[in-house]
């Protein structure tokens, strides 16, 4: 039952896009919150100006909210390899479980028991040993990142392997080329600048709107944390997009294909090659037509020079069926979902413009004393929208990334189809992904319904009230 | 010794010191319901894991990766063999871990109630289900060649996995209870050795019927007698050193002793499973330790590691525990986190 084993194989996708996803909405925002509020606390133990107490006491509530659904999201991350991908499980093991474990060991436990300490310890430590506890949590996030995505790189360019002549399994050979993968190294800056970038804009996004409150006791405060979160945004919108570019070049030589898709490109180009902004796409009869061209661009992104033209997707799925139809059958389909990477790339590098042009505009008119950004009320409103903004880059990004390696799971090596859990049924595939669905909406909107209310009560308004931060286990906490 | 069956073992032994450590989360979590009268002690109840529940289940996550690095054919068989009770057993782990941040920004009496109950609810549903799980999978089940198992409803759901389950749920529960008179003063210390006292008789009880149907339901007894009774035992003493200290209002023996029986558990288990990591109805469909390891190379790497992380972990890991000796007090002083 052809039909049958094919949604099984369509949900158990679905299933994985949807938790990662999910997971990788929260995750980004973590890391990059993690190192901003830790910059926020040692602000204030260098210079002793209570504004940035207060800021890393407030963003650091918005940050922990945001890492309570990190966290539960991430186990289903490592449990569902095993449920839903058994065989790539059983053919992976010998090297995807080892960055899995180690990122366990390594990054895990420092996040989690300093975050921990960093909770319940505001009024015991000092505050540079207390803001040494959330740089050690940031520092724990980004490991977490590189292990991670060294198990990813692996998936987009394996390195350091044999297959195992018996069982067909892949087999580490060499673990030092495992963590030294040039994609790991191009990925991980790209995804890490854009995780501080993207807390950058929530930030600028959030006191943009506290700030059309016009609360005045709150003014400075957000007013501090607008041009932090504006400045935060600017600087990393240009560095992730050198890094961005680090990783086109990989990618055309690693993955053409992917390449090919993201530029929407079925015939070789003219040399030098011209640059597509918008087409349109007929994926069944592989012919795409342009609409807007601009010469000599492609090149110029593809190769930094004036010359040079590109393989289009028609002669490098030749090229794939001539090198794999040996191993996996004339039947393979090497074309990847054009229209999802070639939008998804112009949403990734429209928003990375389109932050750099805010934070850029917002930076310059909120330089001075006199300037008051707040009264540019349609400015502040873009700002406050703009939150919603990385979240899709981030998205669209991993869209091109993981639909780009198909048709396989493991490039080159092994295939999706053949990766999912024999014992899997439709049934309860349908089931997870309904309780995924429902869990995630819950969790998403009350993370986000806290975060509003949180804005909406301002900075000031735990710290009068309550014991919000107060260290129930220190001796004076208990002092009446 | 091979170094694929040091990880079994170390396998293992994660896997217990992740019962010991939540197992008092879990338990905490439970006697919100039991114990607590009002939202203050339920918070106050809370707080008292409040920075360690995260750490705790990084063991469960540590264990996890520890398998697909060690023995993924283990890892594989489980994990989609046991698709249903695994997704169940993740819903209760979101639903609880999500609560303890959730529920300080609730404002309203209902939204702080559901929090509390989320916090409830999952803290029952991960220990029950897992334990039913991992007793239902010692017994047996349908696999074929490929190492797929097919677990029918009451392979899954049976006398030996369901008391097996609630067993383990009790001991959590009164784990939890040890922990909390270690870490709160007044009326709910007193309560929770009160309770302690009607429980540990039912345990005790639970005990006995679990060693009977362990003893009729697997081939632990006939296959590795001596040491599955002698780790029996061991649980059944571990439970009374408990009981003892809460006789002797003595806290520290009663944790330890909750806390050791239940990583008894799983030694039982692991134990009665060597040298196979699942077993299959047909026994030649087992999946043994050597056939489901990683290469020799992947596990020196896994072990070079592991021998220099784990104690470093462990060091930190108990210092963030001294960091908390005080007791809380829900009345004196009401905690809002
Ligand atoms: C808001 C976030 C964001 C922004 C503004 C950008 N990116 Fe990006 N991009 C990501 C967030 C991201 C990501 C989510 O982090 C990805 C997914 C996988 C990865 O490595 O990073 C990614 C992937 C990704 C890939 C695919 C890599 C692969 O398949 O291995 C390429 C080629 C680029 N990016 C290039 C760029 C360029 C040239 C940008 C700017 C001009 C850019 N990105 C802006
Ligand atoms: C770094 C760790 C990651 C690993 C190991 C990983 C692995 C996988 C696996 C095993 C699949 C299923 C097989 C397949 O369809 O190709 C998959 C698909 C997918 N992943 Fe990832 N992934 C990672 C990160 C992410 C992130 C962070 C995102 C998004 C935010 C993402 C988005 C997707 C999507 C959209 C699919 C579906 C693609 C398809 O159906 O082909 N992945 N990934
Ligand atoms: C690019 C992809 C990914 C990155 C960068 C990443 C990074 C992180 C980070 C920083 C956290 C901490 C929580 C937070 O900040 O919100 C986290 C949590 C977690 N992630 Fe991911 N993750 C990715 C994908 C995955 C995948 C594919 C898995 C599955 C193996 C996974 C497993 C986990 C687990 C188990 C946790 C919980 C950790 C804990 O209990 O402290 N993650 N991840």
């Amino acid at each position: 039952m052809l039909d049958i084993g094919l949604s099984i194989v369509s949900l158990a996708r679905f299933q994985f896009a949807m938790t990662t996803v999910f997971h990788f909405f929260f995750v980004p925002f973590s890391i990059g919150m993690a190192v901003l509020v830790a910059t926020m606390e040692t602000l204030y133990a260098v210079k002793k100006d209570k504004v940035y107490l207060d800021m890393a006491k407030f963003w650091g509530k918005i940050f922990l909210l945001s890492f309570a659904v990190g966290i539960v999201t991430g186990i289903i991350q490592e449990f569902q390899f095993g449920m839903n991908w058994s065989e790539y499980s059983r053919f992976m093991g010998d090297v995807f479980g080892a960055p899995l474990a180690i990122e366990a060991l390594l990054a895990f436990f420092i996040e989690s028991v300093f975050i921990g300490i960093w909770m319940f310890t505001w009024d015991r430590f000092k505050p540079g040993l207390h803001a040494l506890m959330i740089w050690m949590t940031a520092i724990g996030t980004m490991l977490s990142a590189i292990w991670i995505l060294a198990a990813n790189s692996f998936m987009q360019h394996p390195t350091g392997f044999k297959i195992n002549n018996t069982t067909g399994r892949i087999q580490l050979t060499d673990f030092g080329a495992v963590i030294t993968n040039p994609q790991l190294w191009r990925v991980f800056p790209h995804v890490i600048l854009a995780a501080i970038m993207t807390a950058g804009c929530v930030i600028a996004g959030m006191s943009a709107w506290g700030l059309l409150r016009k609360k005045k006791d709150e003014n400075h405060f957000f007013k501090v944390s607008l041009r932090f979160g504006l400045w935060v945004s600017l600087i990393f919108a240009i560095l992730s997009a050198g890094a961005g570019d680090l990783q086109t070049q990989q990618i055309i030589k690693d993955q053409p294909m992917k390449f090919a898709a993201t530029e929407g490109i079925y015939k070789d180009t003219k040399d030098p090659a011209p640059w597509t902004v918008v087409e349109a796409i007929d994926a069944k009869n592989h012919t795409a037509s342009s609409q807007v061209e601009i010469p000599k661009v492609l090149s110029i992104l593809a190769y930094h020079r004036l010359s040079g033209s590109v393989k289009g997707m028609n002669s490098i799925n030749k090229e794939l069926h001539a090198k794999y139809d040996k191993k996996f059958g004339k039947d393979m389909n090497y074309y990847t979902p054009p229209k999802t990477l070639f939008w998804s790339f112009r949403v990734m590098t429209g928003i990375d413009l389109l932050v750099m042009l805010i934070a850029f505009l917002g930076v310059i008119w909120s330089r001075k004393k006199k300037d008051t950004i707040e009264n540019k009320k349609w400015f502040m409103v873009i700002v406050g929208l703009a939150i919603w903004v990385p979240f899709i880059g981030n998205s669209a990004g991993w869209f091109i990334t993981e639909f780009g390696r198909y048709p396989w799971i493991v490039y080159g090596l092994f295939t999706i189809a053949d990766a999912v859990s024999p014992t899997s049924t439709v049934g309860t595939l349908l089931f997870s992904n309904i309780v995924y669905f429902l869990l995630f909406t819950l969790l998403g909107g009350v993370m986000i319904w806290y975060s509003r209310q949180t804005l909406h009560h301002g900075p000031y308004y735990e710290m009068e009230d309550s014991k919000q931060n107060v260290d129930p286990f220190a001796k004076e906490a208990f002092v009446k | 010794m091979t170094l694929a069956n040091l990880w079994f073992i170390l396998i293992g032994l994660l896997f217990s010191i992740f019962l010991f450590l939540e197992g008092f989360d879990f338990g905490v979590g439970m006697s919100t319901r039991f114990l607590a009268k009002d939202f203050d002690e339920r918070l106050a109840l809370m707080t008292s894991i409040g920075p360690h529940w995260d750490g705790n289940e990084t063991w469960l996550v540590t264990a996890g990766g520890a398998m697909f690095a060690s023995l993924p054919l283990m890892y594989a068989s489980l994990f989609s063999g046991y698709y249903i009770v695994l997704l169940l057993v993740l819903v209760g782990l979101i639903l609880r871990g999500v609560s303890f941040e959730f529920v300080k920004h609730a404002e309203t009496r209902t939204g702080k109630n559901i929090w509390m109950w989320t916090f409830f609810v999952g803290s029952f549903m991960a220990p029950f289900l897992l334990c039913l799980m991992l007793l239902s999978m010692v017994q047996g089940i349908p696999m074929n060649a490929n190492g797929d198992a097919f677990p029918k409803f009451f392979d899954v759901v049976n006398l030996l996995s369901v008391v097996g389950g609630v067993a383990g749920t009790l001991l959590s529960l009164v784990h939890g209870l040890n922990f909390i008179r270690l870490r709160v003063e007044g009326p709910l210390r007193d309560r929770a050795r009160k309770l302690n006292q009607i429980l540990y008789p039912i345990l005790f009880l639970g005990e006995v019927v679990f060693a009977v149907l362990v003893f009729f339901q697997t081939d632990f007894f006939t296959k590795r007698f001596g040491s599955s009774l002698f780790i029996t035992v061991l649980i059944v003493l571990f439970s009374l050193l408990g009981y003892y200290g809460v006789l002797k209002d003595k806290e520290g023996f009663s944790f330890a002793g909750s806390g050791l029986s239940l990583s008894m558990v799983i030694v039982l288990l692991f134990n009665g499973l060597f040298p196979r990591v699942m077993i299959a109805t047909n026994p030649a469909h087992s999946i043994l330790i050597k056939n489901a390891a990683n290469s020799h190379y992947t596990l020196t790497i896994m072990t070079i590691v592991a021998a220099i992380l784990i104690p470093i972990v462990a060091i930190y890991f108990i210092w963030s525990y001294t960091l908390f000796t005080k007791r809380i007090n829900p009345r004196e002083h009401t905690v809002k986190y």
